[in-house]
């Protein structure tokens, strides 16, 4: 961010007034002015404590000054004085370069001319340096086919590796999830577990969304049926009545995403109600929870933040939790 | 050369600081034993017994606000109000404002250990309390102000010894930190939002975290060290030019250090560097103080091997030295990559909250408490000395875990493979800290130990018969 020029001014005088002060202070006292001998009292006395006049260690004072000596270095070489941008010209990122002339609509304008100008920020450096040394590894493996790459050993471990990084965070260490988060280590697919949809999910992410009593006309006397319905239909113990009750509320539109079978449908992520596997939990309590507020559940798309390469490799990996 | 002639404790005001030197005890303990309580849940998750108010997250404020507003700010408020009558020798001005001080201070302190663990909280580091209670505060801090510089302006001293130099620079500071840092806008009797945003807030809230530690922890404790290292060792202060050059040069710098705590962050460039570099001239005026400490023992060496007392003071300027050479170095950029984040920081902060606050603390109250309560000396002095070991061990073995825990972290958070790809998953950085992690405990365990063998001690001389402890003759 650019500041005004009257700040810029204001904190660079307070700096060089500290700096430059302490230079003096250490200057002026290294000398004796105390008008008493070193060594001795200085006369004063305060509950029976004295204090001497001895000089500043030398070891110390010199210290002290080369200290002074980096911090003005470094203040001319680097960012540090307000607006002055230092000889080096070093920035960390492009966050100043983005907004430089104040002009925020020109921000992708002043990048462009900052790269074309070889200034480039140091993490425009590093990435670029890292893309260099290994580009070239993972423009290899997006080369090879999904289906040759699950059968590459190494190739499964690096995959490992950036789960660990990226996505255990939801999906867990081991990838067997958590509430909310899918299991990723059976072979229950929400929008399916075929090699080419699982790097469509994890290039374009995706957004999960049941609405509330699945945005349908059912009352909230009918929230005990339909559970029970739901539990019914995974093969749960349940009250019979009270399910076939839940049955008719079902068919209230719920068999629009769900299915007529009640077997979900991977177009929509719509779960499946009739195997064991709980999302979001699969106890009475939970399920009542799923159908008077919905769920909503958010995958994020990665093909921005870490690249094809990258997710084509993470794709063989989590095929190949489930393919053993 | 020394003048032993002083005017006896009738003349003062010792029941504040009799009151503020025994609440030091009983805070350090709570806010060490709680602080050895979260210690083990990150061992042990299972000790926060899945109660909300037991959890880490909500006990961990409570322990830091516990040993740096209750124990240490305690501890402070006893010593300056000891220091400032002794070295003016006048009694304590506006003696009622100053019994508000007290009472007030243990209100917040309640509210704090209250409050923190329902969870409220403003989210900022070190100012976590919520807006009533930080407006108490200042309430009581500028009362204290008053106290305070009102003794100074009517002593009878030509001059104002240094001690009071630092008491003083602490008081007027954590004054202004305090009450800019806690700006907000209430939104209900608990809850309120920072009057900033963004990366300003970030270094509104550093500028006081570093100067809580600048001039609270270190400017105020500094103060403390210049009264009790030449008063315990019998021996005049080394160097007056090296007190008056480190002092200024202290508190000028000081307070320029905050950012460093957000190095790679969305500060911007200049604000980073110029905390870098501040922080690195920091570093001499820093040792200014343990010199000067350290060098008043001159001709008193020999008394470190009778007295326990003074070797609470002397080890904690040698803590004080070494922290104060950590920071700075911390400070700077390319070993902040390394250390940010990790434990290293944690045992940082330790080496100077265990190892300097603590101590320096401990062993002025060993030489307090007698004089407060009419004795030559404490009611055991071998076990003054198993304390010291106690202490010592304990610190030594909490950093040298957390070191060694913090390199080995920054080092597997940056290890990459020949893919680009990185080593180690966050929970492998985990699982591999657990063993010093135990270590810390049991460093903690010792610290804590050696607070109770305190309590009792002192609890037995404040209750001893008059004149039955009488000052050792001098070795």
């Amino acid at each position: 961010m650019i500041m005004s020029n009257f700040w810029s001014i204001w904190i660079s005088v307070l700096t060089i007034v500290v700096i430059v002060g302490c230079f003096i202070l250490l200057k002026v006292v290294n000398k004796n002015y105390t008008g008493v001998e070193e060594g001795k009292s200085m006369g004063h006395e305060f509950d029976g404590i004295e204090e001497l006049n001895n000089p500043l260690p030398k070891w110390w004072a010199y210290m002290f000054y080369l200290t002074i000596v980096f911090g003005v270095i470094y203040l001319a070489l680097y960012p540090g004085l307000g607006n002055y941008k230092g000889l080096f010209g070093w920035t960390s990122s492009n966050q100043s370069i983005g907004t430089e002339k104040g002009l925020k609509a020109d921000s992708a304008a002043a990048l462009e001319a900052a790269k074309a100008e070889n200034r480039l920020s140091q993490y425009d450096r590093e990435v670029a340096h890292a893309d260099e040394k290994y580009g070239p590894i993972f423009a290899a493996y997006l080369a090879t086919p999904l289906e040759e790459l699950v059968k590459d050993e190494e190739a499964l471990k690096v995959g490992g590796r950036l789960f660990l990084q990226n996505c255990a965070q939801c999906h867990g260490s081991d990838a067997r999830g958590s509430k909310g988060f899918p299991n990723l280590t059976d072979s229950d697919w929400l929008y399916g577990g075929d090699l080419a949809t699982i790097k469509t999910t994890l290039m374009n992410g995706r957004n999960g969304m049941m609405p509330p009593k699945g945005g349908l006309p059912i009352e909230d006397s009918e929230i005990k049926g339909l559970a029970e319905y739901v539990i019914k239909l995974s093969g749960g113990e349940h009250d019979e009545a009270l399910a076939a009750q839940g049955q008719g509320s079902f068919m209230k539109g719920c068999f629009a995403c769900h299915g007529m079978d009640a077997k979900g449908n991977k177009f929509m992520g719509a779960p499946n109600l009739t195997d064991n596997v709980w999302l979001y939990g699969g106890s009475r309590g939970s399920i009542e929870e799923s159908i008077i507020n919905g769920r909503a559940g958010v995958m994020p798309a990665w093909k921005d933040i870490l690249g094809e390469e990258k997710v084509h490799v993470i794709a063989a990996y989590v095929y190949s939790l489930s393919n053993k | 050369m020394m003048n032993h002639s002083q005017s006896t404790g009738a003349d003062y005001n010792y029941t504040i600081v009799r009151q503020f030197a025994l609440t030091t005890v009983l805070w350090g303990i709570v806010g060490m034993a709680v602080g050895v309580l979260i210690a083990a849940q990150l061992i042990w998750p299972q000790l926060n017994f899945e109660t909300p108010w037991l959890t880490f997250s909500r006990l961990r404020p409570l322990h830091t606000n516990a040993v740096i507003f209750a124990f240490g700010t305690s501890a402070l408020f006893a010593t300056s109000y000891y220091v400032v009558q002794r070295t003016c020798q006048i009694r304590l001005f506006a003696p009622k404002l100053a019994a508000f001080t007290f009472w007030g201070w243990q209100a917040v302190i309640i509210a704090a250990a209250i409050t923190l663990p329902m969870g409220y909280t403003q989210g900022k580091e070190y100012a976590e309390l919520e807006w009533p209670i930080d407006i108490a505060i200042a309430v009581i801090w500028v009362s204290y102000a008053i106290v305070f510089f009102g003794t100074i302006a009517k002593r009878t001293t030509s001059h104002i010894y240094v001690a009071n130099w630092f008491f003083g620079a602490f008081i007027i500071t954590v004054a202004v930190l305090h009450i800019v840092n806690s700006m907000a806008v209430p939104v209900s009797l608990f809850k309120s939002y920072s009057l900033y945003s963004g990366a300003v807030d970030a270094m509104v809230q550093w500028w006081y975290g570093h100067n809580a530690v600048g001039f609270l922890l270190t400017a105020g404790f500094l103060g403390m060290m210049y009264y009790f290292v030449p008063k315990q060792a019998g021996r005049p202060v080394y160097s007056y030019r090296l007190s008056i050059v480190h002092f200024w040069a202290l508190i000028a710098l000081y307070i320029w250090a905050g950012p460093h705590h957000l190095h790679y962050t969305a500060l911007p460039d200049w604000t980073q560097s110029l905390g870098m570099v501040m922080s690195l001239i920091l570093f001499a005026p820093s040792w200014g103080g343990m010199i000067n400490g350290i060098m008043t023992l001159s001709g008193a060496w020999h008394k470190l091997r009778t007295d326990p007392v003074l070797r609470f003071l002397v080890v904690s300027l040698s803590f004080y030295g070494m922290s104060t050479f950590e920071g700075p170095m911390m400070a700077i950029k390319t070993v902040n990559a390394l250390s940010h984040y990790t434990d290293w920081t944690v045992g940082h902060v330790h080496s100077g909250a265990l190892g300097w606050v603590a101590m320096v603390s401990i062993g002025s109250l060993y030489h307090l408490v007698p004089v407060l309560f009419g004795h030559g000396r404490m009611f055991s002095t071998s076990l003054v000395n198993v304390h010291f070991w106690l202490a010592t061990i304990g610190t030594v073995l909490y950093i040298v875990s957390m070191w060694i825990s913090g390199v080995m972290q920054g080092l597997m958070w940056r290890a990459v493979n020949s893919d680009g790809t990185l080593t180690y998953s966050f929970v492998e950085s985990l699982e591999a800290s657990y063993p010093f992690y135990f270590v810390r405990f049991l460093g903690g365990c010792f610290f804590l130990t050696g607070m109770l063998i305190m309590a009792y001690n002192v609890l037995r001389t404040v209750k001893a018969p008059k004149d039955s402890l009488p000052a050792l003759a001098e070795a």
